[in-house]
């Protein structure tokens, strides 16, 4: 565990390392989409929780639905900024 | 076997979201990276899905795969619908509701795991970085949005700040020592780390929210992260830490971008001292200049540069920007756009903004690129621009934003400011710029005057 953290440290600044500040907001963007991976751990949650524990089952369906929400709406705003982009190459 | 492929999948996963990024840093491959990074994402949940074992109810599947469908259509459609000028707050909106997920999964799997310190440790941190990020968000959110005007500052509010932050660090270190599963400490802890976010966001001017939105980021991507290690999951542990660093690493390089030490965007550093220093500007006469006359200056010129600023997204005048670059060009006028890295609401949001009203790509040119051809300019237009062109940062020491690199259209010809009005830049100085003989002013809303223009320069048939 520790050896991937690590390792993603330097991956990640790697990534990063060289990009113009045109692409500075869609970047941000797509790494916001990204850390939107944490609706597995929500979906993880809901599957692990027993049917009578409704406190639970609401709060993580509430999880599910705004982790969702961040990465379908990070991948699809990152989408448009970039077709702005293409559109006249 | 099941297992293996689950990890290979995620293994994938993992992959896609660095060359996602990789690619997301380069203009041309961008867009597929965005869209590699969302297959590898789709792939990771339904895999998270599939490959669960043990029983589970069908009601369970039925919330799991509702709040999915729900969440798509609204992420969706808010997403497809907002104007590209409203993007900043979209992306921070985004950001909170993933910092509320890790939140939430901290409040409900802290019962589960009451007793382990290991476990325990990891979901009140996971917990308290995603409600700090997701208040801070929202706040981050209002103040682009408008709904926050000025920065609100509590008095003595940076070491009320530490305190809490300190605060927060021993009340959870507490809760894990003690091994407690009251749900008291817990909903207190919890509400304390949106207090904290609040404060923490709300200091901040609305001019350095690009770079806590980008904070904001990395914050929940180690949130994600911390979840990771709680489900000993290896996609959510890479795509977190992945976000964490990268999103780390980018706020640092705004930070540049601006030269604002990111010490100083928090603790904010453009408190009192400066108020002074603007106080004791450079005074003098201002050259006011109407549409007519520019249109004329505009037309007899051979190269125009344009400088767009924050009050051009504010006016949402990048449409009509383009059409006076249009006719100009008819006109045989060369018109190219200077583009510092922090023009706009976010660093690369004015190319955004004016890739959206067509304005073709080669003819933005970054600071450096530009800066040596401004000697050879007729007429440099800056429009709701101020600090990215006060020469104070190249020449007056005791200026707050000196040794910022500005774009040098001090050394054109002629230069045009338009702005609503004599008032300061976000950094709260005067600009000796505006008082030079080479300047004159345009006032007034940039949409509505540059529309004036437009219509005298059609005049002049």
């Amino acid at each position: 565990m520790i050896f991937i953290v690590i390792l993603m440290i330097f991956v990640g600044v790697e990534v990063i390392g060289k990009v113009p500040a045109v692409l500075h907001t869609p970047l941000m963007s797509g790494a916001n989409a990204i850390h939107g991976v944490v609706v597995v751990g929500a979906i993880l949650l809901m599957l692990n929780t027993e049917v009578d524990n409704y406190l639970a089952l609401g709060l993580g369906t509430v999880a599910v639905f705004l982790g969702t929400l961040n990465v379908v709406g990070g991948f699809v705003v990152t989408d448009r900024m970039l077709e702005m982009f293409k559109k006249k190459k | 076997m099941q297992l293996d492929i689950q990890h290979i999948i995620y293994l994938l996963a993992s992959v896609t979201f660095i060359l996602g990024l990789k690619m997301l840093s380069n203009a041309k491959t961008a867009k597929n990276g965005n869209l590699l990074a969302a297959g590898g994402m789709v792939a990771a949940i339904i895999t998270a899905i599939v490959f669960h074992e043990g029983e589970v109810s069908p009601l369970v599947y039925g919330l799991i795969f509702g709040a999915i469908a729900v969440g798509t259509i609204v992420g969706w459609l808010t997403a497809k619908r907002v104007q590209m000028t409203k993007m900043p707050e979209l992306v921070s909106l985004f950001n909170g509701m993933g910092g509320a997920c890790a939140a939430l999964i901290g409040l409900v799997e802290f019962h589960h795991n009451v007793g382990d310190s290991m476990s325990m440790t990891v979901i009140l941190a996971g917990m308290v970085i995603g409600s700090v990020s997701f208040s801070g968000s929202m706040i981050a959110w209002a103040k682009l949005n408008g709904k926050i005007k000025n920065a609100i500052r509590l008095p003595k509010y940076n070491i009320l700040n530490t305190l809490i932050l300190i605060g927060l660090f021993a009340y959870g270190a507490w809760i894990v020592w003690t091994g407690t599963g009251s749900e008291l400490h817990l909903y207190a802890l919890f509400a304390a780390a949106l207090g904290y976010g609040i404060l923490f966001v709300l200091p901040i001017g609305g001019a350095d929210m690009p770079v806590v939105i980008s904070l904001l980021n990395s914050f929940t991507g180690l949130a994600a992260a911390f979840g990771g290690f709680l489900y000993g999951n290896q996609v959510m542990l890479t795509g977190g830490i992945l976000v964490g660093s990268a999103g780390t690493l980018l706020t640092l390089v705004m930070c540049k971008a601006m030269n604002r030490p990111l010490f100083n965007v928090i603790f904010g550093a453009f408190g009192g001292g400066t108020e002074a220093a603007g106080e004791s500007g450079p005074q003098g006469n201002v050259r006011e200049v109407g549409p007519s006359d520019l249109a004329v200056q505009l037309n007899y010129s051979k190269k125009v540069i344009i400088v767009p600023g924050y009050g051009l997204a504010v006016a949402q005048a990048q449409h009509v920007i383009k059409e006076l670059e249009t006719i100009l060009e008819e006109r045989g006028v060369e018109v190219t756009y200077a583009i510092h890295p922090v023009a706009g609401r976010m660093p690369g949001h004015m190319n955004v903004l004016l890739a959206e009203s067509n304005v073709e790509y080669d003819k933005l040119k970054e600071m450096e690129d530009i800066n040596p051809e401004f000697a050879q300019t007729d007429v440099v237009l800056v429009v709701g621009a101020n600090d990215v062109v006060n020469p104070a940062a190249k020449t007056d020491p005791s200026s707050p934003i000196y040794g910022m690199p500005i774009l040098d259209v001090e050394n054109a010809k002629a230069c045009i400011v338009n702005k609503r009005s004599m008032k300061p830049g976000y950094a709260g100085i005067e600009n000796e710029l505006f008082f030079r003989d080479k300047t004159q002013m345009l006032f007034g809303d940039a949409k509505k005057v540059l529309t004036e223009l437009v219509t005298e320069l059609k005049a002049l048939d």
